[in-house]
């Protein structure tokens, strides 16, 4: 199967006022791949990601999402490419008013025409998709745990079994176990449902156990795009120190032999 | 390969050798499959018998197809039927399987609501109305210690604090309670001036205007104002405090909110309403004056030379010693309202509006009393 591309990114800039973010950016991401897109703090990851799904706008070069130019798209069209796109939120994102499964569901009655039992049904199923325990699919988003809030927020995400999937920090602020549960579950779901994750994290552990591709975003530009294994024997300092620091090598040898 | 954009087709299906083979085809997808469960179980299923899914024709397939074959395989095994799929692309099979294992972990959805009778519920709001009154009175007690430690220790007083909320609930608000009470002077002087030319009385529109603006109306219009632009904001402020935690961070780090949030705005806002109570009753005056002119041919001499007789220092003093009453009121009710949001957005918005309507509420019952007040009081020293 040749490679498609999902995303392509040429040349994206992006200044606040003197503050330049993005400089040159070029990025080319494949239909079915789980891609992460890594760097330190404030390196512009998660702005890169609001550019893709149209939250944020930029000032030149060109983004395509899904074979359509984002910067010259009309209304209609714009509204179609978010259904066939989701995003899971850093903090979740879930909106407060509703339950877990009202939440869910609400994509579902808002995008589809279908009957009321089987929107019941398919939030059911993916809430038990998310690994949610039962009794959490009537409580509202401030009555559960970090940890809950992140699976009801990928069920929310996964509600219209969306072509891409956007992930924003999916291990921030969860437990080791509760992490690499996640892990397996975004593996599983991307598996079954052929589905392309974008993944903007800077966990070594998620990079290397579940990513196909990473790129490393650091001085306004993309420093390095490759597999981890390819990365950590790049030769460019800032990607070495980020592979090499303390916690970079225990995760290195843990997964990269 | 899937085709980039499968939204077009719906799901179909096509019932072949007596019925006991399924043919499925086209987009099974949460957007092909619509209405396409109960189309299904109106096909002509045989009785008996073997029943083969062939899948191959299907495009594209994803959880809520895998969801409807799901259902459709179980409602013919539940008919007697022998089930059985053919032609499943390998990454279906692992969806569907990955499905059937995670069915059994569906939750239940919907809240049970239990029933209640009136009995129930009149009791209940009756408790809550205990409670919110209890609650009041625990907030301006801990308001009033705060207020004390504060002021054994001026340091504890933010001056900074409060001068920022001089500016945001009193300077900026000098335009609207500027024009308002300019307007109701103008309104007040325009209903009495029909009445009065028609007795010649016409210079008492001086009386009619000051006593009223000046005694009633420019105080109350002003803490009406200023309940809905800054006791509302006050509301919400803390109320979104509250809820993004906030307020449990001051807490934490040995911070009382009380201090930082609370008594900064009351200190500001019992030094501002007065203040815009007197700029108000200027402008009012100015407001009959013009009508006074207009209307009445009352010049600006003649008008002034009248107030000066019928209003007496004590009425002016009476309109201006409200305000301070109506300040803790807006203050009290608009911050202790957004301490009471709890989780959610929505209940943003439900304290934020309570607290303007609570205390516009409580602005004209206070100004009842006083009424009511003044005018036993004049009763009983005549």
């Amino acid at each position: 199967m040749s490679a498609q591309p999902v995303i392509e990114i040429e040349h994206l800039a992006m200044r606040f006022g003197a503050t330049v973010i993005h400089d040159d950016i070029n990025l080319t991401i494949n239909r079915g791949e789980v891609f992460a897109i890594a760097g330190e703090s404030g390196c512009g990851k998660s702005t890169l990601l609001r550019q893709i799904v149209m939250l944020t706008p930029f000032n030149a070069g060109r983004i395509r999402l899904l074979g359509e130019d984002i910067a010259c798209i009309g209304e209609a069209a714009a509204k179609r490419l978010r259904q066939r796109c989701a995003i899971m939120f850093q903090g979740g994102a879930l909106f407060s008013g509703l339950t877990v499964a009202e939440n869910v569901a609400l994509p579902l009655r808002e995008h589809t025409n279908l009957s009321a039992t089987e929107i019941t049904e398919l939030a059911q199923i993916k809430i038990a998709l998310a690994g949610l325990p039962a009794d959490a699919a009537n409580k509202y988003p401030r009555e559960l745990s970090g940890g809950l809030k992140k699976r009801a927020a990928l069920a929310r995400a996964i509600a219209l079994d969306p072509e891409i999937l956007f992930l924003d920090e999916p291990s921030a602020g969860l437990d080791p176990l509760a992490a690499s549960a996640l892990d397996e579950l975004v593996l599983q779901l991307q598996a079954s449902l052929r589905l392309t994750v974008v993944i903007v994290t800077h966990d070594l552990d998620l990079l290397w156990r579940v990513c196909d591709r990473v790129a490393i975003l650091g001085e306004k530009r993309v420093l390095a795009v490759g597999t981890m294994a390819e990365l950590a024997a790049s030769p460019h300092p800032l990607v070495h120190e980020y592979f090499y620091g303390p916690r970079g090598r225990v995760a290195k040898e843990q997964y990269g032999s | 390969m899937p085709e980039l954009n499968p939204l077009s087709a719906g799901a179909s299906v096509a019932l072949q050798e007596a019925g006991h083979r399924l043919v499925c085809s086209g987009d099974w997808s949460v957007q092909g499959i619509s209405g396409f469960r109960m189309r299904l179980d109106q096909l002509a299923w045989p009785k008996a018998g073997a029943l083969v899914i062939d899948f191959s024709k299907v495009v594209h397939l994803d959880t809520a197809g895998v969801w409807t074959l799901h259902h459709l395989r179980q409602a013919r095994q539940a008919q007697g039927l022998q089930v059985q799929l053919e032609g499943m692309r390998p990454e279906h099979d692992a969806l569907l399987r990955l499905v059937e294992a995670r069915a059994p972990q569906m939750p239940m959805i919907g809240r049970q609501v239990p029933r209640q009778s009136g009995l129930q519920w009149l009791g209940q709001k009756g408790w809550h109305g205990v409670e919110q009154t209890q609650g009041m009175l625990h907030f301006i007690g801990e308001n009033v210690v705060a207020l004390l430690r504060a002021l054994r220790q001026p340091t504890h007083l933010r001056f900074r604090h409060i001068l920022s909320n001089v500016q945001q609930a009193g300077f900026d608000a000098i335009p609207i309670v500027g024009l308002l009470s300019f307007l109701v002077g103008m309104v007040v002087a325009f209903q009495g001036a029909v009445q009065l030319s028609r007795f010649g009385a016409n210079i008492f529109i001086a009386d009619l205007v000051g006593l009223s603006m000046l005694r009633e109306l420019a105080p109350m219009m002003v803490a009406v104002i200023v309940a809905g632009r800054s006791g509302s904001a006050y509301a919400a402020q803390i109320g979104t405090m509250k809820v993004s935690e906030e307020i449990d961070a001051l807490r934490g780090m040995g911070i009382s909110p009380m201090e930082l949030l609370v008594l900064p705005k009351l200190l500001a806002m019992l030094i501002v309403l007065p203040l815009l109570t007197v700029y108000a009753d200027f402008l009012s005056v100015i407001g009959g004056m013009v009508v006074a002119n207009g209307q009445l041919h009352v010049d600006a001499y003649a008008f002034l030379d009248r107030f000066d007789d019928a209003v007496k220092p004590a009425t002016f003093l009476f309109g201006v010693g409200k305000a301070p009453v109506f300040a803790v009121i807006i203050t009290l009710v608009g911050c202790y309202s957004g301490f009471q949001a709890q989780g959610s957005a929505d209940s943003v918005g439900r304290q934020t509006t309570t607290s303007v309507v609570q205390s516009i509420f409580l602005i004209i019952i206070a100004d009842a009393i006083f009424a009511i007040a003044s005018s036993l009081l004049n009763t009983v020293f005549k």
